[in-house]
């Protein structure tokens, strides 16, 4: 039982800089994640102008069927969403923990480029373990 | 009165007192401020070995100033003569005092007489960087070996120091050890004195 399937990362211009997913189900490929990536972008800038209410920032949650979809932006425009099993909990904390591992090892990292995919083996690891420690916190519940 | 400060006015810079000043900086800033020395070095050279001399040279600066300063305020203006003396004040006082801890190890090579290592399962400096492949065996813990190297001359002993990644079964990260080669006047010192 995977609770997480996929997280995405795409940059202030709307490319994906970096996909990892979890779950069995849902597994794309790298061209159809950048379709994604840039769907979401479009949706997420479209809905600010869409909402009635004014200083709105974007679409934070997104409940389907099958999914939930949660979504982090960050001040600089880099968003970070996950897309996970209806009704997990905690995930909005897994992306705030997520965005504190992409400062710590991706803009530390001398060798990352800005807005570039990500190929940090750190973060890598980091994430690997966050997500395997949220993992076992589930099942535990 | 207005305008009369706390702080005694000193005539000549030279006479205010060395004060310790604050022990700690911020880990990010010093992360950003060494990524940047980095990027900025590799803008400027052709190839690795030369990024890795560069780093070297940046470290020997800090190490010669570093020497001086501990002799002062921790050592009490006594200079260490034999070739243990020196390996431990780098072990440990230099470390203490510039990464906040003791170095894990120093150890004796095995193979020549004049090697000698310090270990260090993650280096401070590389604490958020992650090389990649396509750069081999580059190792921002060359900063750290040109200040050792910069202690080490500073005091009378003149080596070759370089920083190795040694892979370690059982840990996904490699361990950092830096590798300090002794010159032969050195050694010849040492046995001259027993």
């Amino acid at each position: 039982m995977a609770a997480v399937y996929s997280l995405y990362i795409i940059n202030k211009s709307g490319g994906l800089i970096y996909y990892k997913d979890y779950g069995s189900s849902g597994r794309m490929d790298t061209n159809d994640s950048l379709r994604v990536a840039s769907l979401w972008h479009s949706m997420h800038a479209i809905s600010q102008q869409l909402s009635p209410v004014s200083g709105c920032t974007g679409i934070e949650l997104l409940q389907a069927d099958t999914f939930d979809l949660h979504c982090f932006q960050s001040l600089t425009g880099t968003k970070f969403f996950v897309v996970c099993e209806p009704g997990t909990q905690q995930m909005e904390s897994l992306l705030k923990f997520v965005y504190e591992l992409y400062t710590d090892y991706v803009l530390k990292n001398p060798f990352y480029e800005m807005e570039m995919p990500i190929r940090c083996e750190l973060f890598d690891i980091n994430l690997a373990q966050a997500v395997q420690k949220d993992r076992v916190a589930l099942l535990g519940r | 009165m207005i305008g009369v400060g706390k702080v005694k006015q000193y005539g000549n810079v030279l006479d205010k007192p060395l004060n310790k000043g604050k022990t700690e900086v911020s880990l990010s800033a010093f992360a950003f401020l060494f990524s940047e020395l980095v990027q900025y070095n590799q803008t400027q050279v052709d190839n690795i070995g030369e990024l890795e001399r560069r780093l070297e040279d940046a470290g020997y600066a800090v190490g010669a100033r570093v020497l001086e300063l501990l002799c002062h305020r921790d050592k009490g203006n006594r200079r260490e003569t034999r070739l243990l003396g020196i390996l431990s004040f780098v072990h440990s006082t230099v470390w203490k005092v510039l990464f906040g801890k003791v170095a894990d190890s120093l150890e004796k090579g095995t193979e020549h007489e004049d090697e000698y290592m310090i270990s260090e399962k993650e280096l401070l400096v590389n604490k958020f960087i992650s090389i990649p492949k396509d750069m081999g065996t580059f190792n921002c813990g060359a900063f750290v070996a040109g200040i050792v190297r910069g202690v080490l001359d500073g005091a009378g002993f003149p080596a070759v120091v370089t920083a190795h990644f040694v892979p370690m079964e059982g840990q996904q990260r490699p361990r950092t050890t830096i590798l300090i080669k002794f010159a032969e006047e050195v050694l010849l010192r040492e046995a001259r004195l027993g």
